[in-house]
């Protein structure tokens, strides 16, 4: 399994990088253009503000990188709103994969960053989430969200319910970070690496 | 429902885990990797380790053991412990910690809260206030891994918690220092006081001394996490049972 995690320096991949460690899989880190559309799986981690996070991807010159891959993709946290069209964090213009927007979280389930184990809600059924159980918590660490929309598989209520994963043909993406959820962030990693290319 | 975070601590001295009461004469209680291995099996939300002797000594926590802790962890981490610069924080963070907490060095130089939020984002920047009830009001201690080192600032607790608010931190430890070691249970007064002030994630840190101090400390503070460290290297609680009781008792945890 040739894996690439996209680096776009704002990024902390080398928790990425150990979770699929754990799971046997050696993992290149790469912002090379060539390297990473030619990955048989692609990763795109993010931590960090919406607008950092493009400018990365822009100043790399990878914008239309992932326009263009067809190969399973796993947006992860921030990597998951870069995926949408646009976000309300600095009103930055994302990558535009998803038709949707990001917005922030209301204050009114608690504090924001929205941070800690939360539970997910399943509401459609997919091969992404085999072998989790329905009522799984998993760590977040996020301001903003996705609304839940047609794309979404899990969603999670705080303050509102957003997408916590979400599918759209090869794109996959988690809001929590699937890294550091435990079993259940381990399942859904592997399920990743078992999509259909 | 977001889930109450159980936080064991770490103290790190010269890269072996120490526990000392009230932040003296610390004895070694094991092997770092092990430990953390053993408190993720076990049900432990997240864990902290802080470098107790970094602050003190004016050096940088050394980082070869939080990669080690970072490849067999899958629950967050927080290193803290004498970050006092973009690049010491840059380094951690890439070592594979989730969080970095800074205490001393923010208080020294605030703008270094703002800085770290700048580069890295609120999410990953925790900023630790020890705080110590002098019998008038709480005031902030610094450099408080060394007894000797140890210093009083000028800041007011609610008023450093707010300030480090306003330059970004998200999230707050409050270690409530009269009754750290003490386990007699955590500071309630305080932390339902500082609660009112905290709009982002609050953890209770000093005084966990049996499971029901931890159900009052949820019910009573509404602090999204508690931290401890004694009550759990020495097993005077383990976490399964602690996360049972505080189930039955219906506070949201994590099973």
């Amino acid at each position: 399994m040739d894996l690439v995690i996209v680096d776009t320096g704002v990024a902390n991949v080398a928790s990425v990088r150990f979770a699929f460690a754990r799971l046997g899989v050696r993992v290149r880190v790469s912002s090379d253009a060539k390297t990473i559309s030619e990955a048989e799986r692609l990763v795109l981690p993010g931590v960090g503000s919406a607008q950092a996070g493009m400018a990365a991807l822009r100043a790399k010159e990878l914008e239309h990188v992932f326009l263009d891959y067809q190969r399973p993709l796993l947006g992860i946290c921030l990597g998951m709103q870069l995926l949408f069209l646009h976000s309300a964090e600095g009103d930055t213009a994302c990558l535009g994969l998803i038709p949707d927007e990001v917005v922030p979280l209301p204050v009114s389930d608690g504090p924001v960053p929205h941070m800690g184990w939360n539970q997910l809600r399943i509401v459609q059924d997919d091969p992404f989430l085999a072998g989790v159980r329905p009522d799984s918590y998993v760590y977040f660490v996020h301001s903003f969200a996705a609304r839940t929309g047609p794309n979404t598989l899990a969603s999670t209520s705080y303050g509102l319910d957003f997408s916590a994963i979400i599918r759209r043909d090869n794109l996959y993406a988690c809001q929590f970070h699937p890294e550091r959820s435990g079993e259940a962030g381990a399942r859904i990693l592997q399920n990743f690496l078992e999509a259909k290319p | 429902m977001l889930a109450r975070r159980i936080i064991p601590c770490l103290d790190v001295k010269d890269g072996e885990v120490v526990k000392g009461v009230r932040f003296a004469d610390h004895q070694v209680v094991g092997d770092i990797v092990e430990l953390a291995q053993n408190y993720a099996r076990f049900g432990a939300d997240e864990l902290v380790f802080y470098d107790i002797t970094a602050s003190p000594e004016q050096r940088q926590v050394d980082v070869s053991w939080i990669s080690r802790v970072a490849k067999v962890l899958d629950i967050p981490f927080t290193v803290a412990g004498g970050i006092n610069s973009i690049e010491a924080a840059q380094f951690i963070l890439e070592a594979g910690a989730d969080k970095i907490s800074v205490n001393s060095p923010a208080l020294l130089n605030p703008d270094l809260i703002d800085a770290l939020v700048d580069k890295f984002g609120s999410q990953c920047i925790v900023v630790g206030i020890d705080s110590f009830w002098d019998g008038d009001d709480w005031q902030v201690k610094a450099l408080t891994g060394d007894p000797d080192a140890m210093i009083s600032t000028r800041w007011k607790t609610t008023d450093w918690l707010q300030q480090v608010q306003q330059r970004g931190a998200g999230e707050i430890v409050l270690n409530c220092m009269n009754e750290d070691g003490r386990r007699n249970g955590y500071d309630l007064k305080q932390l339902a006081v500082m609660r009112k002030l905290c709009a982002v994630p609050l953890i209770a840190s000093g005084g966990a001394g049996c499971m029901d101090d931890f159900y009052d400390v949820f019910a009573k503070t509404d602090v999204n996490g508690a931290l401890a460290a004694s009550v759990f290297h020495k097993s005077v609680i383990n976490i399964p049972d602690l996360k049972a009781y505080l189930r039955q008792q219906k506070i949201e945890v994590r099973l």
